[in-house]
C-alpha cells in the first residue's frame, strides 16, 4: 500500500500549492487574437458615468424601501456572464448597461454603488428570488411578460431588445426564425426566448438544449454541438463582439423585448419611485451616456423606450 | 388540495417523458458500469501489478471527484478536444464512468469476501482455475456483492437526476420546465418524490428480501 | 501474494504475469499519449487558456469558491452529524411513538435525490415568500439526505455491539441510557468511525451540486472562469484544475477513512463489528 503514501504526499503538495496564492497581481489578459482566436479584452470598462448617492432619498410607504435603508445597502440580481450588458471579469470587476443600470437605481434610492451586493440569479430562479425577498431588485435582460407580473412587478422597460439568432461564421442556412427546422438550438432554462421557440415549434422538441447560462450556450456552438443560440439580440452582440472570429448574429428579430427592473410584487411606491428616476435618467442624458459607454459598443445606435407605468 | 392532482392530470406527458428518460438512462448506464465496473474489479484482483496499479488510480480519482464534474468535463470540456458526444449519450457516459468505481469495489470487497482456504482446498482437490472460479468463488462472492451492488444502483438512479443541469430532460429537470409554466413549485417537487419512491421502493424491498435471504448461508 | 483467485505464481505464471504487464502498460501509456496528443491537437497546451491562473485575482476566485464549498460543507456536516443522532436515537428507541415516525422520515429522505432535496430547500420557502440565502438551501438539502445516511450508520454502529455486552450491562445493574453511554456508544463509535467520515467526503462531493442553484460553490466558480471567451474558453484546464482541488480534499478524508478503518479493524478492544459503508442498505452506500 506505498503507493497511498505517496499519493498522500502528492495530494497535500498539491493542496499547498493551490492554498498558497502565489499570483501576479493586476489584470489577466489574453496573450493577443491567435489562431482560434478573435480575443478582445476580458477587463471590465465602466461608461465613465459616476452616479453620486441621493442624500435625501425616501420612498414613503415602501416597504422594500425601508429593508433597503435599514440594512445599509442594497441587494441587486444580475447576470455576470452577458459582456456589454452583465458581466464580472477575471478581476472581479462588474460592468455593463444592465449592471450601470443598476447601480443609477441604487444611488438614487441613497446607496452609495460601492455598498451593492450583487447575486448571480440564473433565468428560471429569477421570480422566486424576488418573490422570496432574496434581492431587493433584479436588472438583468427581465423582459417584461404578464405571466411573469402575477409573480412579481416590474418597472421600465428601460431597454427594447429583440430575440435573434447567434451563429457560426460560416454558417449560411439559418437566416432567420423559420429555417431552425431540423437544427439544434439553446437557450437559457425558463427564459422568454425558449419558451417561445417550444411554443411556436420554431424546431423539434428533440433539438431544443437548454442550460443555465447563456455563456454555455455559447460554448455548446463554438464546439458544433448545436447550429443556434437564441436569445436578446442586445446579449447576442456582446458575445459576436467578444469573438468576432468565429461568432455572427443573423439579424433578423422576430420578438419585442421590453427589459424591466424585476421588482416586489406589492409594493406600487417603489415601482413608481424606480419609474420616476429611470424617467429622469432617459431625460438628463444619464441613459444614453451609459448606453453608449457599454451596449452601444457592440455597435448599434438606440434611443431611450417608452415607459409602461401600471 | 385540487390543486395537487391538476398539476399532475394538466402536465402528466412531462412528467411522463421525464420519467421514462430517467428509467432509460439509468437502464442502460447500469449496463455500462456493470461491465465497465466489473472489468475494473477484475484488473483490481488480477496478479499483474500494472493492473491493479490503474484499476486502483482509476477508482481513487473517480470517487473522490463530484459526479457534477464529471459531467460538467464531458459536455464542456470534452467537445473542446474535438470530441462531439450528443446530450444524452454524455450523461451516460458520466453515470457509467462514475459509478463503474463503486461497482469496481463492490466486485473487488465481494471477491475478498470468500476464505482463501475455500480456493485452496478446491485446488487441492485439483480443480481448474475456470472451476475454481465458477464453482467456489463466484458463487460465495455473488451473495455477498449483491446487496451493495443493489445500494449502488439505487444510488445512481437518483444521480440520475444531475443530468437535468446537462440539456437532459429527465425527472430532475422537471420543475424547471414547470417553473416556466408557472406551476407550484411545491406540488411539482412532491410529484417527483412520489415518482421516485414508486421506481425506488421495489429496488429496496428486493435488495433486503436478498439480504435476508441470503444472510444466513454465509 | 496469494489470492483467493490463484496461487502463488510458479515460473510460467510469472513469465505469463510479465507479458500481460508489459502488454498493459503499454497499453496505459498508449491511452496516455492520445490524450496528450488529443490536447496538444487542440491547443490545450496554449498559453492562452492557462494564463489565468497566474493571475492572484483568478487564484482568490477559485479560493472564495473553494470556502464557499467548505462552509456549505461544514454546515452540513455539523447539522447532518446532529439529525443523524437524534433520528438514530429515535429509531432505537423502545418506544413506537418515536420510532415509527423517525423510521419514516429516514427511509423517506434516503430514497429522495439529493438534487430534489435541495429544489425543496430552495424553492418552497421562497414559494411562501421567507428569504432564504442560496447556502441555507444547500446545506438543508445536505443535511436531510446524509443526516439519514448517519442515522443509519449510527444504528447499524450500536446494533453491532452484540446484545451479550447490553444484557451484561444490565446484569450488573446499569439503568438504560448508562448503558448507551458507558457500554454502547464508546465502542460502536470507534467501529462507525471510518464509515462516518465516508459519508463526510459524500457530502463534501456534494456541494458541487449547489451550482445548479448558482450557490457561487468551486464547480460554479469554475464555470464562470471557463466561460470566459476571450481567454478561448478554457474549460479543460479549468475543469482539471477544479478537479485536482476536489480529489486532493476527498482524497485526504478517504485515507484517513481507510486509516482508520485499518486502525480499528486492527484494535481488538472492541466488542463490534467494524460498520463498513458497504454494509449499510439501501442507497446508503457512498456515492
Amino acid at each position: 500500500m506505498r503507493y497511498k503514501r505517496v499519493a498522500a504526499v502528492a495530494m497535500m503538495a498539491s493542496l499547498a500549492l493551490s492554498a498558497a496564492a502565489c499570483g501576479k497581481e493586476g489584470n489577466p489578459t489574453p496573450s493577443g487574437g491567435n489562431a482560434s482566436g478573435g480575443a478582445q479584452s476580458d477587463t471590465c470598462k465602466s461608461s465613465g458615468v459616476t452616479f453620486t448617492p441621493k442624500t435625501d432619498a425616501n420612498v414613503a410607504g415602501s416597504p422594500t424601501f425601508q429593508k433597503i435603508k435599514s440594512a445599509g445597502k442594497v441587494t441587486i440580481g444580475v447576470k455576470f456572464d452577458q459582456p456589454n450588458l452583465g458581466y464580472k471579469d477575471a478581476q472581479g470587476n462588474r460592468c455593463g448597461f444592465d449592471v450601470e443600470i443598476a447601480q443609477y437605481v441604487a444611488s438614487t434610492l441613497g446607496v452609495d454603488p460601492a455598498k451593492i451586493e450583487y447575486k448571480e440569479i440564473a433565468s428560471a430562479n429569477r421570480e422566486t428570488a424576488i418573490k422570496g425577498g432574496e434581492i431587493d431588485y433584479y436588472v438583468g435582460t427581465y423582459s417584461i411578460t404578464d405571466k411573469r407580473k402575477n409573480d412579481v412587478s416590474f418597472a421600465g422597460p428601460y431597454f427594447v431588445a429583440g430575440q435573434d439568432l447567434l451563429v457560426r461564421k460560416d454558417e449560411s442556412s439559418i437566416t432567420g426564425k423559420d429555417t431552425l427546422k431540423g437544427k439544434k438550438v439553446c437557450s437559457a432554462t425558463g427564459s422568454t426566448p425558449i419558451q417561445r421557440v417550444r411554443d411556436e415549434g420554431l424546431t423539434e422538441p428533440n433539438n431544443i438544449v437548454e442550460f443555465k447560462t447563456y455563456s454555455e450556450c455559447v460554448s455548446q456552438l463554438l464546439d458544433k454541438k448545436v447550429d443556434a443560440v437564441t436569445t436578446d439580440d442586445a446579449i447576442l452582440k456582446g458575445y459576436a463582439a467578444q469573438n468576432s472570429d468565429e461568432l455572427k448574429v443573423v439579424g433578423q428579430p422576430f420578438s419585442t423585448e421590453k427589459y424591466g427592473i424585476g421588482l416586489p410584487k406589492d409594493d406600487k411606491a417603489f415601482r413608481d419611485y424606480v419609474n420616476d428616476q429611470i424617467e429622469a435618467a432617459f431625460k438628463d442624458g444619464t441613459w444614453q451616456k451609459i448606453y453608449d459607454g457599454t451596449l452601444g459598443k457592440s455597435g448599434s445606435s438606440a434611443t431611450p423606450p417608452q415607459l409602461e407605468r401600471y | 388540495m385540487g390543486d395537487f392532482f391538476r398539476v399532475l392530470t394538466d402536465n402528466h406527458q412531462v412528467f411522463l417523458d421525464g420519467f421514462t428518460n430517467t428509467v432509460q438512462l439509468f437502464l442502460i448506464a447500469a449496463v455500462g458500469s456493470l461491465v465497465l465496473g466489473t472489468l475494473l474489479g477484475a484488473m483490481r484482483v488480477s496478479p499483474v501489478p500494472a493492473l491493479r496499479a490503474f484499476g486502483a488510480t482509476y477508482v481513487n480519482v473517480v470517487r473522490n471527484t463530484p459526479l457534477t464534474l464529471v459531467f460538467a468535463f464531458l459536455v464542456f470540456a470534452v467537445p473542446k478536444l474535438d470530441v462531439n458526444i450528443d446530450y444524452f449519450p454524455s450523461a451516460f457516459i458520466a453515470l457509467t464512468v462514475y459509478t463503474s468505481a463503486f461497482v469496481c469495489e463492490v466486485v473487488r470487497s465481494g471477491v475478498n469476501t470468500v476464505a482463501t482456504g475455500q480456493a485452496e482446498a478446491a485446488r487441492a482437490l485439483g480443480m481448474t482455475f475456470g472451476q475454481v472460479l465458477t464453482l467456489i468463488v463466484l458463487p460465495q462472492a455473488l451473495r455477498a456483492m449483491v446487496p451493495p451492488m443493489m445500494s449502488v444502483f439505487i444510488a445512481m438512479l437518483k444521480n440520475t437526476t444531475i443530468a437535468a443541469g446537462f440539456s437532459v430532460l429527465e425527472a430532475g429537470a422537471i420543475p424547471a420546465y414547470m417553473a416556466e409554466r408557472g406551476e407550484p413549485q411545491m406540488v411539482v417537487l412532491s410529484w417527483i418524490v412520489i415518482g421516485f419512491l414508486i421506481l425506488i421502493i421495489p429496488l429496496v424491498v428486493l435488495q433486503r428480501f436478498l439480504e435476508r435471504k441470503w444472510a444466513v448461508a454465509r | 501474494m496469494s489470492s483467493v483467485l490463484y496461487d502463488l505464481p510458479g515460473p510460467r505464471a510469472r513469465l505469463r504475469n510479465r507479458i500481460l504487464g508489459v502488454v498493459s502498460i503499454a497499453a496505459i501509456v498508449a491511452l496516455v499519449a492520445f490524450i496528450i496528443y488529443k490536447f496538444n491537437q487542440t491547443g490545450q497546451f496554449e498559453p492562452r487558456k492557462w494564463e489565468q491562473f497566474q493571475y492572484a485575482s483568478v487564484q482568490r476566485e477559485l479560493l472564495t469558491g473553494l470556502w464557499a464549498t467548505l462552509k456549505a460543507a461544514g454546515l452540513a456536516t455539523v447539522l447532518a452529524l446532529l439529525f443523524g443522532a437524534v433520528f438514530a436515537g429515535a429509531r432505537l428507541s423502545d418506544r413506537w411513538i418515536l420510532r415509527t415516525p423517525a423510521t419514516f422520515v429516514v427511509e423517506l429522505f434516503r430514497a429522495i435525490p439529493l438534487l430534489i432535496l435541495i429544489f425543496f430547500g430552495y424553492y418552497v420557502p421562497l414559494q411562501y415568500g421567507w428569504s432564504i440565502d442560496k447556502l441555507w438551501a444547500l446545506v438543508i438539502g445536505l443535511t436531510l439526505y446524509n443526516g439519514s445516511v448517519l442515522a443509519e450508520i449510527f444504528r447499524a454502529g450500536i446494533n453491532a455491539v452484540p446484545y451479550g455486552q447490553t444484557e451484561g450491562a444490565y446484569a450488573i445493574g446499569l439503568r438504560k441510557n448508562q448503558v448507551l453511554r458507558l457500554i454502547l456508544l464508546p465502542q460502536a463509535f470507534r467501529s462507525m468511525l471510518p464509515a462516518i467520515v465516508s459519508q463526510l467526503v459524500v457530502l463534501l462531493k456534494d456541494t458541487a451540486l449547489g451550482f445548479i442553484i448558482t450557490y457561487p460553490e468551486l464547480l460554479f466558480v469554475g464555470k464562470q472562469i471557463g466561460g470566459r471567451l476571450p481567454f478561448g474558453l478554457p474549460y479543460v484546464p479549468t475543469y482539471l484544475i477544479v478537479a485536482a482541488i476536489y480529489i486532493s480534499i476527498c482524497g485526504l478524508l478517504s485515507i484517513l477513512a481507510w486509516w482508520l478503518q485499518k486502525r480499528m479493524s486492527r484494535l481488538p478492544r472492541t466488542a463490534g463489528k467494524v460498520v463498513r459503508t458497504e454494509d449499510i442498505n439501501a442507497g446508503a452506500t457512498p456515492i
